[in-house]
């Protein structure tokens, strides 16, 4: 079949990066392009927004309860008189700022866990999969919020709250990872000639157990921007800065006479996540090919 | 008799989890800012060094840390909490009153999860490209990436405010009087909202698993077998595929305790729902540590126990696990 990008015409195989062949992978998932090309536009809003539209989200600058498209305020304003388009757009930099660091710090945590009991074994694991055990017993919600109450709603301390609750789940598929490809040939080949632990552990086996990692941590953004989203709903929210969830919250007495107020910070906060977890099924089917086919 | 020592086996461990709970909340009260000494001082407007020290000296906060950490383990394993300045109460009769109401909503949601999820599963797995089974695939988009206090209200917006079919608060309105039935009717009424918000993230959960689980089932061997002898489809499902698609599903249920906890105090929040989320969320507003470090403590052993009720009803359902011991 000389119509498949896969295969050359004149079917001499060639090599490919194996970067461009996932990228064609992704390609063919419509629902993950579209979804990209979305999350493309939030992440430039949150990144060049409040330049383009310079309203201080803090601001009161209009009548309370103005509907959206009413008064030139393109969402409306919030029972303070605050122009929403502006918390919209100010929200967009907290959300995908606390899901990005978030999710950066849990995989840090969940891939150190996993590759030292997946490498290790024996007693190493033992402990560090009983310690993974009793993080999976706590309420993540509740003890977050407990360690924000405890020391400060500021965003590192927020950002660390999400972070260290949320390992659990990379330190099992790194683990589970780390089991199957330990035992692989080119392993113990690359052991018997003589490489140091560390080097195996980081620069042999880690980048074969990557592919399942990515996906896990794409997934995990998104699963970080619901949980900063549940904590400022519940006002364990930095003060200084707007946030969607926090914008929910502080409305919500609201809701009879406007609505809007709640709806739309929901609508973002949706598309943002269901976007982040489209992309992540397109990157699932760009890493794992063989598991699409089947 | 080995299932009965794993069993046994599984109880100590949940206990050794319990102490190590207890461990990090006690840690945790160390390390922040502030203690009881300083809260009762605020509390009295103010205080002056001699009395501060008094004080730390009347609730032992002068000792070492180990010997305050064995104290505070003792005084919980005793069920002694700690006091809440804040309400006037001992901890844990604050608790206990707030507990069950969480206690309710979150096991209806759980099981009523469960419940809709296989029947879901199954009617899909036998039709994959039926109503149902996009029905799954949608739910299961909509229950990750939805906000679950947007969701709860946007039912509050519509199906009690709008349509005023259902209470907007609480759990149980106090001007009815009457019998168990009329009180029962009136819990539930309230509940409606709630669970469904709760319920149809983990309903999303469950029917996707399940229609996996199920799939795999009905390609298997011994159900061509079955079909084979001349059963009907009806019987092939409900009788023998069913049950060997249950294990796995019922193995997510118990994991996700904690993470229903988690959603309750969201909902409990939206639908003010007396349970230990709102208690939670009023103790950090008011900054009242041990209230919240015993809700922290009282979430962790639901979702133990949990696990344990878990464990055992896949006992009874998977007979494998038994022999496995």
């Amino acid at each position: 079949m000389s119509t498949n990008p896969l295969i050359p015409k004149d079917n001499v195989p060639i090599a490919r990066h194996p970067a461009a062949e996932a990228w064609e992978m992704f390609r063919r998932n419509h629902a993950a392009m579209v979804a990209l090309v979305v999350l493309s536009a939030i992440v430039l809003v949150a990144i060049f927004g409040p330049y383009i539209y310079p309203i201080d989200p803090f601001d009161m600058v209009w009548a309370p309860f103005s509907p959206p498209g009413v008064d030139g305020f393109i969402l409306g304003t919030d029972y303070l008189g605050r122009d929403l388009l502006a918390a919209i757009i100010h929200g967009a930099r907290v959300s995908i700022l606390i899901g990005l660091a978030a999710a950066l710090m849990s995989v840090f945590i969940g891939v150190t866990v996993g590759a030292l009991a997946g490498f290790y074994r024996g007693w190493v694991e033992e402990v560090l999969m009983r310690i993974t055990e009793f993080f999976q017993v706590l309420p993540t919600l509740l003890f977050s919020m407990v360690i924000v109450a405890l020391f400060g709603a500021s965003l590192p301390m927020i950002t660390f709250a999400i972070g260290i609750v949320s390992w659990t789940a990379v330190a099992r598929i790194t683990r589970s990872e780390f089991l199957r490809i330990r035992e692989l040939e080119y392993v113990t080949a690359s052991r018997a000639s003589g490489t140091k632990n560390s080097k195996l552990m980081f620069k042999v086996i880690l980048p074969n157990a990557l592919p399942p990692i990515i996906v896990q941590a794409a997934l995990m953004v998104g699963s970080a921007i619901l949980f900063e989203a549940g904590l400022s709903f519940l006002g364990l929210t930095d003060p200084n800065v707007v946030s969607w969830g926090q914008v929910i919250g502080s409305n919500r007495q609201y809701i009879l006479d406007a609505g809007y107020t709640v709806t739309i910070p929901g609508i973002a906060i949706f598309v943002t996540v269901l976007a982040i977890s489209l992309v992540g099924d397109g990157l699932n089917d760009a890493l794992n090919p063989k598991l699409r086919q089947r | 008799m080995a299932s009965l020592q794993s069993l046994m086996m599984r109880i100590l461990y949940a206990a050794i989890l319990l102490i190590a709970v207890l461990v990090l909340n006690f840690s945790m009260m160390h390390m922040a800012p502030g203690d009881v000494a300083d809260t009762i001082s605020q509390s009295m407007g103010g205080a002056d060094q001699e009395l501060l020290d008094q004080i730390r000296a009347d609730y032992g906060l002068d000792q070492p840390f180990l010997v305050q950490m064995g104290r505070y383990i003792g005084n919980v394993l005793q069920f002694d909490l700690g006091y809440s300045f804040f309400y006037n109460k001992p901890v844990t009769e604050l608790i206990l009153q707030r507990l069950p109401a969480t206690l309710l909503l979150v096991f209806v949601a759980q099981i009523l999860a469960l419940f809709i999820g296989v029947i879901l599963g199954v009617i899909s797995a036998r039709k994959p490209n039926g109503i149902a089974s996009h029905f799954v695939t949608i739910l299961a988009l909509f229950g990750y990436s939805a906000p679950v206090f947007w969701t709860g209200i946007l039912l509050l917006i519509g199906f009690s405010l709008k349509i005023q079919l259902f209470p907007v608060a609480g759990m149980r309105d106090v001007t009815i009087e009457g019998g168990f039935w009329v009180h029962f009717i009136d819990v539930a009424r309230h509940m409606v909202l709630p669970v469904i918000t709760l319920g149809s993230i983990f309903l999303a959960l469950y029917s996707r698993l399940s229609r996996a689980t199920m799939m795999e089932v009905l390609g298997s061997d011994y159900v061509r077998t079955a079909k084979a002898k001349g059963l009907t489809e009806r019987q092939v499902v409900y009788k023998h595929a069913l049950k060997n698609s249950l294990s796995p599903v019922i193995t997510l249920a118990g994991l996700q305790f904690s993470a229903v906890i988690s959603g309750a105090v969201l909902v409990e929040a939206v639908f003010s729902w007396p349970g230990l989320g709102t208690l939670a969320f009023q103790s950090i507003i008011a900054r009242d540590t041990p209230t919240i470090l015993g809700i922290l403590f009282f979430s962790a052993l639901v979702v133990i126990v949990g696990n344990l009720l878990t464990d055992l009803a896949l006992r009874l359902v998977d007979p494998r696990v038994r022999s496995k011991g």
